[in-house]
């Protein structure tokens, strides 16, 4: 029985080969995928917002891009994995409604938190060696700590392996 | 929410039940008959819950956003599953079959915009009456996806100030349909004490 952790909105876990990490119904959110190919650790975090500095209310460290990559980092390591081996896969970031006025930010609150993750993955020295980001429509997705595919569903936008 | 105490909740949930109540009223204008509406559950959920509440994560849902704005700001969103939208939009649309069991038509679309459009009205302007506040809409935007995704756009909203989100369920009865909705009424931050202060509850 292959193990299968699902990872919740605001939530991070890891996972060592043959395990799988799943999180469900991305919308603006973007879902960070970390894997280390020589030990086959996984690790999957599901954040909210771009940046822990901008709010007060920022105990929880897995709903930032900022702090839930470090937060997650830190418990790959923990599971024999090496920073300078770790490459990543972001998911997610859509823009759900398009709004009349068009310029709020909460709506382009998606492309903020690409950009941010993109950002805290540079400044890691961490390559994005794939990317399925942006549009209007909804994510599932799985990462398999066996082979570091990260499996991409849609409701109407087809299913992809990254 | 974590920076509320108990009696600015209270508050709150007041002004959902006031708010739900309206709206049964214009819905009930809007279909010329009457509609039953039970009162409405007004609670704060954390958002690791909320999408337990509609079903799962990939539960399909129809969502329409709206914003406002004038002396506060925020988003509305009016969330359905595709059930509770077919019966909706059959009490709504003469002669109404489902013609697709996967998706919504343009005028499906737009007849359930302009549900939430009411609805929102019917929200906005109890706030209005109770505060004296001057509150303005947006036109409503849709989306059918996944529940997640779509709570996603509220629970963001209110990830900035904390672990939970205020939540308003309607069930809506006509005869043998019910229709059940879900509504998420978020005030900005910066709103909050401006609403308290006009209640007189916040100094």
């Amino acid at each position: 029985m292959i193990e299968r952790i699902k990872v919740g909105m605001a939530d991070l876990n890891v996972v060592k080969s043959p395990g799988i990490l799943v999180t469900l119904g991305l919308g603006s959110c973007v879902g960070i995928a970390l894997y280390d190919e020589h030990v086959k650790v996984a690790g999957l975090s599901h954040i909210m917002l771009p940046s822990s500095k901008v709010i007060k209310n920022n105990q929880n460290r897995a709903k930032f891009a900022d702090t839930a990559i470090l937060l997650l980092i830190e418990k790959m390591l923990d599971m024999g994995a090496k920073k300078d081996r770790l490459k990543a896969k972001i998911a997610g970031g859509a823009q759900m409604f398009t709004s009349a006025t068009n310029d709020n930010n909460l709506l382009k609150i998606g492309e903020r938190n690409v950009i941010s993750t993109l950002e805290v993955l540079d400044s890691l020295n961490i390559p994005v060696i794939a990317q399925d980001t942006g549009g209007n429509y909804g994510r599932s997705i799985e990462l398999y700590a066996e082979t570091g595919v990260l499996l991409v569903k849609t409701i109407g936008h087809g299913i992809k392996e990254i | 929410m974590d920076f509320l105490d108990g009696m600015h909740l209270d508050v709150l949930k007041e002004i959902g039940n006031i708010g739900a109540g309206n709206a049964a009223t214009s819905l009930s204008k809007l279909l010329s008959r009457r509609i039953d509406m039970n009162v409405p559950e007004v609670k704060l959920i954390h958002f690791n819950q909320i999408e337990m509440v509609i079903g799962g994560a990939e539960t399909l849902v129809a969502g329409v956003y709206l914003e406002f704005t004038g002396d506060i700001q925020g988003t509305i969103l009016f969330v359905l599953d595709k059930v509770s939208a077919n019966n909706l939009l059959s009490l709504l649309i003469p002669n109404y079959s489902i013609k697709n069991e996967d998706d919504f038509s343009p005028l499906e679309r737009s007849a359930l915009q302009e549900v939430g459009n009411i609805l929102a009205g019917a929200y906005l302007g109890s706030i209005s009456v109770l505060t004296g506040l001057s509150i303005k809409h947006s036109t409503p935007a849709f989306a059918f996806d996944m529940a997640g995704a779509i709570l996603s756009v509220p629970m963001i909203e209110f990830g900035q100030m904390g672990e939970q989100a205020l939540f308003i369920e309607n069930i809506f009865i006509d005869g043998l349909n019910k229709i059940e909705s879900n509504f998420f009424l978020m005030p900005n931050i910066d709103s909050y004490p401006i609403i308290l202060k006009a209640l007189g509850v916040y100094k």
